[in-house]
């Protein structure tokens, strides 16, 4: 399988990251070199393994649905890069 | 009274608990360490008037009965922990000027039992890289040397491994997601503990690869490492992976006798290519642990070669997950937009602009693997395989075997700048022998155990079983008895 600048310029979308369409050569080339490296999985022979999901054989605990922290609305907003009114601020979301 | 930074914790504990020095001289003088040695780049934000209000605290406390091991003792912090009111970035422009509300689960235990932080310490961007290159701040500098070169502390704690071996600090937190504590420990001669995952709760350590990601202890001696581990594990609610298992006092577990233990030494590591310095640090440890009454028994992990492939499939894929939270809408960077941008526009530039090549590549590659089409080609067939390592594991513990060695690096440090023209996947090859066991989530340490012919420190692995960390620090301590490593950087800084 190999990638090329099409696929880049794509991957790069979904993951919301801006690249230059002049770049988009070099980062298939470099898609191409790590995926090459990792095409070495297909010779192990994987019948019947289930994926492994968890690394240690516990189970995850559920904690009880209740309330314990909360009202720090100046906290939450301390690190926002812009916000207003006690909300975080974006650009229009709607035309 | 002359630096007192050299001291190891368990020297400094006792020190300070028979009133030979106060933590207030002994923050003093790592402050000052700290100072005069800017030229390395490993603290990144120094928190000199935290670290004296700290140091007074746990002196008032020292003079009350039971104070813990670890009251007054100051160490670094690596940056991906999240500590409250401090600069908190994982090395990254995207986290510029983020001060967390809230401290991070470890770093909180360590505060609880009375340490001092200095300040953070430098890493690569996102714990991602063996070299500590891909740093937004700067590179982190090795304090050994043997020519004009700088040569790497490895990556991604090299910060902290930097800031332990140069003795600015007793010891520091790291973090190890394929070797990011262990690789930097071995390339500057100090002991760097993984735990096995779920030991120590990942609740506020910047999340990189979740099922990988695990903190850990960097010291000067194994028994530093038993003191440090045992203050930062414990159960924690707020991390469902955390383990509810009790952490014993790994200290007492120091005996150095390992008569009758089963050592495993796994053919599988044995790399065509590896350098006759390391294969004979490896055997002249092999044999020094069957001196101290170890048996010594080849096995086989017949699908070691497979790990660096497999994780490097999960994690990315955990990291493209993981880092869809910078957004520049919550905390951190957000880039300027021109008035025609909107919502779209604000991520993709916002990411753009503040996450480096190497975290880029990283989220990209597990987008891709993530996709639709390929998940189960690339991300699903890795987890099987990933299954097939932990069953190779499983399977030499089953049979008895209570610890595993392995050399910890192919290579001793290698100069700064000198792998930028490889391709990514020869960087990524430094952690060959230490990936696996975070893909099997097992608990490894690595101990100085020599230097090479040019006179860089290097380091042997102790793989020990799940939850089994002081019998693997027992093992890693007859270890570093036997060797008896106590070369130390001279002062060029």
């Amino acid at each position: 399988m190999s990638i090329d600048e099409s696929t880049a310029a794509k991957v790069a979308k979904l993951a919301r990251i801006e690249v230059e369409s002049k770049d988009l050569t070099a980062l298939a080339k470099e898609f191409n070199d790590i995926l090459g490296f990792i095409e070495q999985l297909n010779e192990v022979d994987v019948e019947g393994i289930e994926p492994m999901t968890s690394v240690t054989p516990q189970k995850l605990i559920r904690r009880s649905d209740n309330i314990t922290d909360g009202d720090k609305q100046t906290s939450v907003l301390k690190n926002a890069p812009v916000s207003r009114e006690g909300f975080f601020a974006v650009p229009k979301v709607v035309e | 009274m002359t630096n007192l930074n050299n001291l190891t914790i368990s020297e400094a504990r006792d020190k300070l608990k028979s009133k030979e020095i106060s933590s207030l001289e002994l923050t003093n003088s790592c402050l000052s360490a700290i100072d005069a040695a800017d030229a390395l780049g490993a603290f990144v934000h120094k928190t000199p008037e935290l670290a004296i209000e700290q140091a007074q605290r746990a002196d008032e406390r020292l003079k009350k009965e039971n104070a813990p091991d670890l009251c007054g003792i100051p160490l670094g912090i690596k940056d991906l922990f999240c500590t409250k009111g401090v600069e908190s970035q994982a090395g990254s422009r995207i986290l510029e000027n983020f001060k967390p509300e809230y401290e991070s689960t470890v770093s909180q235990n360590l505060l609880d039992n009375g340490t001092v932080m200095l300040g953070k310490l430098n890493m690569d961007e996102f714990a991602m890289g063996s070299s500590n290159e891909t740093s937004i701040y700067r590179n982190a500098i090795n304090p050994w040397k043997i020519d004009d070169r700088e040569l790497t502390p490895g990556g991604s704690s090299g910060g902290s491994a930097a800031a332990v071996a140069a003795n600015l600090c007793l010891a520091a937190t790291g973090t190890d997601t394929g070797g990011s504590i262990r690789q930097p420990a071995a390339f500057t001669g100090i002991v760097g503990v993984k735990p096995t995952y779920g030991r120590c709760s990942r609740w506020g350590i910047i999340a990189f690869a979740s099922s990988l990601d695990q903190a850990g202890p960097m010291t000067k001696t194994v028994r530093d490492g038993a003191i440090m581990l045992e203050a930062m594990a414990g159960n924690d609610p707020k991390d469902s992976t955390s383990a509810n298992i009790e952490v014993p006092n790994f200290e007492a577990m120091l005996t150095g006798d390992i008569k009758g233990k089963r050592i495993g030494i796994p053919k599988e590591y044995r790399l065509d290519a590896m350098p006759s310095e390391i294969e004979k640090l490896w055997s002249d440890g092999t044999e020094m642990l069957r001196q101290a009454g170890a048996k010594i028994e080849n096995i086989s992990l017949p699908h070691t070669k497979y790990a660096l492939p497999a994780y490097y499939v999960i994690a990315p894929a955990e990291a493209s997950s993981n880092l869809a939270r910078y957004d520049g809408v919550r905390y951190g960077r957000r880039a300027a937009l021109s008035s025609a941008d909107g919502i779209n526009e604000m991520y993709e530039k916002t990411r753009a602009e503040g996450f480096g090549p190497e975290v880029k590549r990283r989220v990209m590659i597990g987008t891709y693997v993530l996709s639709a089409g390929f998940y189960d080609a690339y991300y699903n067939r890795a987890r099987r395989v990933r299954a097939l390592i932990k069953r190779d594991f499983d399977e030499v513990f089953a049979d008895g075997v209570d610890a595993i060695l392995t050399p910890t690096t192919p290579s001793a440090a290698f100069g700064l700048g000198e792998m930028s023209d490889a391709d990514p996947v020869q960087m990524y090859l430094n952690d060959v022998f230490t990936v696996t066991v975070n893909l099997a989530g097992l608990p490894g340490v690595s101990v100085p155990a020599g230097v090479d012919k040019s006179g860089l420190p290097l380091g042997l692995q102790v793989i020990g079983r799940p939850w089994e960390e002081g019998d693997m620090l027992n093992i890693a301590y007859s270890l570093e008895q036997s060797v008896g490593f106590s070369s130390k950087p001279s002062k060029w800084w």
